[in-house]
């Protein structure tokens, strides 16, 4: 190769770097604006507006002081976000893997029909569905209360079109082995293929956790009290036409994704893998 | 009174044994299995579907429902949502014309040997996606505010433009959203293009380069054709996420009321009407006609990747 090519593709590559780099700030910048902001009187925001001005003097940590107060309900939304988050992504991974795996490996009839009903509650977005779903949890008693918005999400088909694949692949040998050592079908689900479909499980406890934790919609048709809203929710109704809170909003919004940012930093291939797992082609 | 359960010890036994025939039973399962997806689809699919087209031919007031026939249908021919539709369609436009092309050269770009700290920037550029859309949009808001001193129009002011109230005028509030939707989707579909891309046999390449193709004839010719797949996949989710789009219209506007209604979407319109207002007829209506948009396309999806072709 001659030397001018050598230094168009030096070039090149340096122009694809700064590209990169200036991309990367675009992704960034909100989110340090948003943390910078967070240790800023709620005055100085009221006044200037969100910015990347940095004056030290005025930095402090009231505005979490505040958060952690009697006066803000922010833990009790925190709490209540986790807990429904924790019990939510449990279910779903619980029953969605069983979903998913029997329509893997069993041989029975109604089987690719019901395949193809997953693929079709897949294809629909739940916004259209969000009225009858409100008109029935209210029969069932399941408005302002955490059940109401775990269950009718907990079976969720992007799960269990992921455990089919990933089921799919699995050397189905020794299910046959463990049936003729005298283990039950539930037992070769549980001991065998959950393990077998750790790096499944991992992918859509992410998936379906981040979910949780940033859901807005459906908890905010279902959730009515002020004790009982998750952060989304609880966030949303500090931000009024009348007058922001910003104060609580600001370092709310932060303490939301810090624990996200952290557990990203350290489980990125399942972040990556779960979150583009609809475009793995069956 | 019914007595269900075993007395004797020989009844018990046979209860035991016909439990353990089942627990072993390849032919009963795989329904248990299932189970739960069939009920979850029975009550919160399949009968709120049903039920939202029934409604939509109803009106729907507290302890008495009538049929109305076209009625609501007919009440949707308002420029209230005539205004949500088109929105909502810009804005699709919009995602449509700069989710795609873009992430899929950005991806191209990350894919290169000449790319330095592939993974550094792709775990960047990913980042946003993790940010839930209240918080963003919470930052939007906030950033282009129509302060002199809000992030924006220091920026522009920069460039020796005026300062601007970004979310009230109709075209700087679409561009808002769209770029709200460029900062949180860009990553993302950078890695589905990525995958795609990984997909594609390096030897087509090398023997392109071999028979003397030059870089665009190859991305023209090899690339291009052979993302088609994951490219129609990101081009419907698009359409759906753009047709859906209600929480970053929520956030910007603090709870769905934008001047002149530049920021209402048609999920906005179906929550002003259907929750707010509680007018459920009109509000499933809505949501019938946003059923329709996306099953349509959903159709062009399935026959632009041959799907009706293909049985297995």
């Amino acid at each position: 190769m001659s030397a001018g090519n050598a230094l168009r593709r030096r070039l090149a590559s340096a122009a694809l770097f700064i590209l990169f780099v200036l991309l990367g700030l675009f992704a960034v910048s909100p989110i340090v604006t948003l943390i910078v902001a967070s240790f800023k009187p709620a005055q100085e925001i009221m006044r200037y507006g969100l910015n990347l001005r940095l004056d030290w003097e005025l930095l402090s940590l009231k505005n979490y002081a505040y958060l952690f107060s009697d006066q803000s309900l922010y833990l009790t939304w925190y709490g209540n976000s986790l807990l429904i988050t924790a019990v939510f992504t449990v279910l779903c991974l619980f029953f969605s893997s069983m979903v998913g795996y029997a329509l893997a490996v069993y041989r029975f009839r109604f089987r690719n029909a019901l395949f193809a009903l997953v693929l079709v509650t897949m294809m629909i977005p739940l916004e259209i569905i969000i009225l009858p779903l409100y008109k029935l949890s209210i029969s069932l008693k399941l408005i302002n209360n955490m059940w109401g918005v775990i269950l009718p999400f907990m079976v969720a088909p992007l799960p269990i079109f992921f455990f089919r694949q990933y089921a799919s692949g699995l050397p189905k040998d020794y299910l046959d082995a463990a049936r003729v050592d005298g283990c039950t079908e539930f037992g070769i689900f549980f001991r065998i293929m959950v393990p077998l479909m750790a790096p499944a499980f991992s992918s859509m406890l992410i998936l379906q956790s981040l979910f949780s934790w940033n859901n807005f919609l459906w908890p905010l048709i279902v959730l009515r009290t002020n004790e009982q809203l998750t952060i989304p929710i609880g966030l949303a109704t500090l931000l009024t036409p009348y007058g922001n809170n910003y104060d609580m909003l600001i370092s709310g919004a932060v303490l939301a994704i810090v624990p996200i940012l952290i557990v990203f930093l350290f489980f990125q291939r399942y972040f990556i893998e779960g979150m583009t797992a609809g475009g793995i082609k069956g | 009174m019914a007595q269900p359960v075993p007395s004797t010890p020989r009844q018990a036994a046979v209860g035991l044994a016909r439990l353990r025939r089942l627990a072993y039973s390849q032919s009963v399962a795989p329904w248990l299995f299932v189970l739960p997806f069939i009920l979850s689809f029975a009550v919160f699919f399949a009968w709120p579907v049903l039920s939202a087209v029934n409604m939509s031919f109803q009106e729907v007031l507290p302890g008495q429902v009538r049929y109305i026939g076209l009625e609501n249908y007919r009440d949707l021919w308002n420029p209230t949502f005539r205004k949500a539709l088109l929105n909502s369609t810009e804005y699709t436009i919009w995602t449509l014309i700069i989710l795609i092309p873009l992430p899929l050269v950005l991806a191209v770009f990350l894919n290169s040997k000449l790319m330095a700290w592939r993974n550094f920037f792709r775990s960047t550029l990913f980042v946003p996606a993790l940010v839930s859309v209240v918080v963003a949009g919470t930052v939007f808001r906030l950033a282009f505010g129509e302060l002199e001193g809000s992030l924006m129009n220091t920026i522009i002011t920069a460039f020796g433009f005026e300062p601007q109230k970004w979310l009230r005028h109709e075209g700087l509030a679409m561009f808002t959203l769209v770029l709200l939707a460029t900062w949180r989707w860009t990553g993302i579909n950078i890695l589905y293009f990525l995958a795609g891309l990984q997909n594609i046999p390096r030897e087509l390449y090398e023997s392109a380069e071999i028979d003397g193709a030059s870089a665009w004839d190859r991305f023209i010719r090899i690339t291009l054709p052979l993302l088609k797949p994951i490219t129609i996949y990101v081009l419907t989710i698009s359409i759906y996420g753009g047709y859906a789009m209600f929480t970053e219209s929520y956030m910007l506007w603090a709870g769905n009321r934008s001047p002149n209604d530049i920021g209402l979407t048609i999920v906005g319109y179906l929550y002003r009407n259907g929750i707010e207002q509680n007018n459920l007829g009109l509000g499933s209506a809505v949501g019938i006609v946003l059923l329709i948009i996306t099953f349509t396309a959903t159709m062009i999806q399935l026959k632009l990747t041959g799907m009706f072709r293909r049985e297995d």
